[in-house]
């Protein structure tokens, strides 16, 4: 069988695939179990909610650890605010998620699947619901819903096993990690719902995908999410959106816990995961988020920043205080103009902030900031008073 | 194998109170906001009973020493 494609099959517009659809194309739901696990490894499906961890190595892990007890959670919380991929996915091929999820299942010895979906992802909690009623019984009792708040740590592993266990999406401290120790005490699969897509189409092939989805965003004709081919140009994918809708500055690839890059290099990069990372970038999430040179960047990043400080869970003193006292130097500097100080307190409180929260979401927020201090250097180093936030 | 021990915070019950820092100023410092910095690495053989003491005397229990062997394992 050739590679498939994840939005192949009907027109998208018409929403969410019905099983028999989904059936008649792809046939039925292949055997999960231990070859599978050595099938992913082997492909190398790294994860895609940001991490990138790879699938195949996660899944061992959560087998060896399950003693059948073992919790699979469908990642669909999607809290990264410009990235619309999980959400598209989630209303419109229901189906392929819950094939990747029972695959997962059934290969790490799970008794319970978890849907974790934002819940204000209308479409997307309608469409899976609907997808598991057409679904057999026997599925139908392995899977059960949960309702993600619209919190950008929402989507963290641990926290997505917090909110299941206690009603509370914020993240617990780790080691250990939610693999070990998930849901219930259980070993728990915390996997987004684009990989588990993924893992049901080379359950069917034997072979690797080579699509991912992205999200195109900001200063392009025709914003939305596309599935392009591993390796494609940056560049490639924002002619798809339809090209600049006017002279871009600068790409942040990944989000908001992502990198700035400016527009002439980040054009010809490769959207291709292994690739980024040797250039010691990474896809993130996958959201090209376009900037154009007509707005500033440095108020642009003091918006984020206020944007970040106000998702911290409010747990860890460093991240509640730091990341408050950066977006505060951030915006100082926006409004009234750089100084030297503030520059220097930007500089010192990123190294102290840095690897000192339960979760990541202190460090994505402080390498956002230092991508963003080294690709617009000049334009802090001499920005001048604005009179009004522009976020 | 030699028994070397390193501190760990659990970042969400420690409370910022300092007293670790006061305790152990060589391998302890507080950040701009009063929560503890701990220096990378094994704690010196001769401040180990200082460490106990940083360990036993957090008001929230916020802080362990643990085998420097087991190495933090990459979260998921």
């Amino acid at each position: 069988m050739s590679r498939l494609r994840l939005l192949a099959g009907p027109d998208l517009a018409a929403g969410a695939e019905r099983l028999h659809s989904h059936v008649g194309r792809l046939g039925p739901l292949p055997k999960g179990g231990h070859s599978l696990i050595e099938l992913l490894v082997r492909t190398e499906l790294a994860g895609r909610g940001g991490a990138g961890f790879l699938a195949g190595l996660k899944w061992r892990a959560v087998a060896h650890a399950s003693r059948g007890s073992a919790v699979v959670v469908a990642n669909g919380a999607e809290g990264e605010p410009h990235s619309k991929k999980d959400r598209l996915l989630m209303s419109t091929r229901p189906h392929l998620i819950l094939d990747g999820a029972l695959l997962a299942a059934a290969s790490v010895h799970a008794k319970e699947i978890v849907l974790y979906i934002g819940e204000e992802h209308h479409s997307a909690l309608r469409s899976m619901t609907g997808a598991l009623a057409e679904r057999t019984a026997g599925e139908r009792r392995l899977i059960r819903l949960a309702r993600a708040p619209a919190r950008y740590v929402a989507g963290d592993s641990s926290a997505s096993v917090h909110l299941v266990d206690a009603g509370i999406a914020t993240p617990t401290t780790t080691p250990p990690p939610t693999r070990e120790r998930g849901v219930g005490g259980a070993a728990t699969l915390v996997q987004n719902v684009e990989t588990l897509a993924h893992v049901a189409l080379i359950a069917r092939t034997g072979a690797a995908t080579n699509t991912v989805l992205v999200t195109v965003a900001g200063a392009v004709r025709a914003p939305g999410v596309l599935e392009v081919d591993t390796g494609i140009a940056v560049g490639d994918a924002v002619q798809l959106a339809g090209g600049p809708s006017e002279p871009p500055r600068a790409l942040l690839l990944g989000g908001y816990f992502g990198r700035w890059i400016e527009a002439a290099d980040a054009w010809s990069l490769p959207i291709d995961p292994p690739a980024l990372r040797a250039r010691g970038l990474s896809l993130g999430c996958a959201v090209l988020g376009v900037l154009p040179a007509s707005q500033c960047p440095v108020c642009e990043v003091a918006g984020i920043m206020r944007y970040l400080a106000s998702e911290s869970s409010a747990q860890c003193g460093p991240c509640f205080f730091g990341l408050r006292a950066l977006a505060d130097a951030c915006t100082r500097i926006a409004e009234r103009g750089t100084d030297a100080g503030d520059l220097q307190r930007l500089q010192r409180w990123s190294a102290e902030v840095q690897g000192r929260g339960a979760c990541k979401h202190p460090d994505g927020a402080v390498m956002f900031l230092q991508s963003a201090m080294k690709t617009f250097g000049d334009d802090f180093a001499h920005h001048p008073a604005h009179l009004r936030r522009s976020a | 194998m030699s028994k070397r021990f390193e501190l760990a915070v659990d970042r969400i019950k420690c409370d910022g109170r300092g007293l670790c820092a006061e305790i152990l100023p060589e391998v302890i410092r507080l950040d701009s906001w009063g929560y503890p910095i701990i220096a990378p690495g094994p704690v010196p053989e001769h401040l180990m009973g200082l460490a106990q003491r940083a360990v036993d005397d957090c008001p929230v229990l916020a802080i362990v020493l643990r085998r420097a062997e087991i190495q933090r394992q990459k979260a998921t």
